[in-house]
């Protein structure tokens, strides 16, 4: 009973993922596509958590949900596009997609088959996953990542940075004709400039 | 070390899975040449799979390296969304469409 359980949430997972897969490539809607997406990202992190990894299922799920598929999310629904159009050819390009993913798959499978069927091509562990009654997944990530990885982690994080400048600069866009307001403007005005009085004279009105 | 994998689940069972996951991600491409933003998906897929071979070499391993490893991978994937969606979006501003196929006003 003990390992029907695992058995039985892995196969689940997994056969959600896939099929959550399949759905964002085959989807009519994009949105549905998003959707679909998130929720492969979901079952992906429940994987994770299974194999004994929380930091990065949680991590999954905050990057990907909680950034990536809402800014997927935003653009599908801010950009006024003609989907129906967009999927013309689908059916055509369907052999040769069905074929070279076929060619794909056996590679990878035959490379893992060979790999794992050869344990001395697989090394030694390097640093070692401690007891996780004794350490946590997180703290031990943090020890490995900031005492032997530190120099990737802020390569990472520069990284991020230059994607986070090159998203604003790409995107952003000085419109002329745009009325904005100007604070330094609207505080220089005294009572002389601001205000004009008129006589109006009766029955005549003002031009 | 494989006592870290649960049940009679084994590392052969990750991997047939990304395997599987990854060769969704590149039918997707091939499938929809014309839609940019499930093209940008489908690369999500794809960095999904190798993410999932990471941890779970990384756990049949009983080697860290793998999952930081992955935390790099995702850093990669936040990143290249951010500007590839950048992009779409500047092309479909000066062009009122996203089809890739137009995409070629530079004859490369």
């Amino acid at each position: 009973m003990t390992d029907l359980l695992p058995t039985l949430i892995f196969y689940l997972f997994s056969a959600i993922t896939l099929f959550s897969a399949v759905m964002v490539i085959s989807s009519k809607n994009p949105v549905h596509s998003v959707f679909f997406l998130i929720l492969a990202f979901f079952n992906s992190a429940g994987l994770f958590v299974l194999l004994g990894a929380e930091f990065i299922a949680m991590i999954l799920v905050i990057v990907y949900v909680g950034a990536v598929a809402v800014l997927f999310l935003f653009v599908v629904m801010m950009l006024d596009i003609d989907f129906t159009e967009l999927r013309a050819g689908f059916l055509r390009y369907l052999p040769m997609g069905i074929t070279v993913a076929a060619i794909v798959l056996f590679e990878l499978l035959f490379v893992f088959y060979i790999s794992l069927a050869h344990p001395a091509a697989l090394a030694s562990a390097r640093q070692v996953i401690p007891d996780a009654a004794q350490i946590s997944n997180t703290q031990a990530i943090g020890n490995v990542l900031y005492t032997w990885y530190l120099y990737p982690f802020q390569l990472s994080g520069i990284i991020l940075l230059i994607a986070m400048i090159g998203a604003i600069t790409l995107t952003l866009r000085a419109r002329p004709n745009v009325r904005k307001q100007n604070i330094a403007h609207q505080l220089a005005r005294t009572k002389s400039t601001g205000v004009e009085i008129v006589k109006v004279q009766t029955g005549k009105g003002i031009s | 070390m494989e006592q870290h994998f649960f049940g009679s689940i084994g590392i052969m069972h990750y991997l047939v899975l990304s395997s599987l996951l990854f060769t969704i991600g590149i039918c997707g491409i091939f499938l929809n040449r014309k839609n940019v933003i499930t093209i940008l998906m489908s690369i999500e897929l794809i960095l999904l799979s190798v993410n999932i071979n990471f941890v779970a070499f990384s756990v049949k391993l009983g080697d860290l390296t793998g999952q930081i490893f992955a935390m790099f991978v995702l850093t990669v994937a936040a990143a290249e969304a951010a500007l590839g969606l950048a992009i779409l979006v500047i092309y479909f501003r000066n062009r009122g469409t996203i089809a890739v196929e137009d995409v070629n006003l530079m004859k490369g």
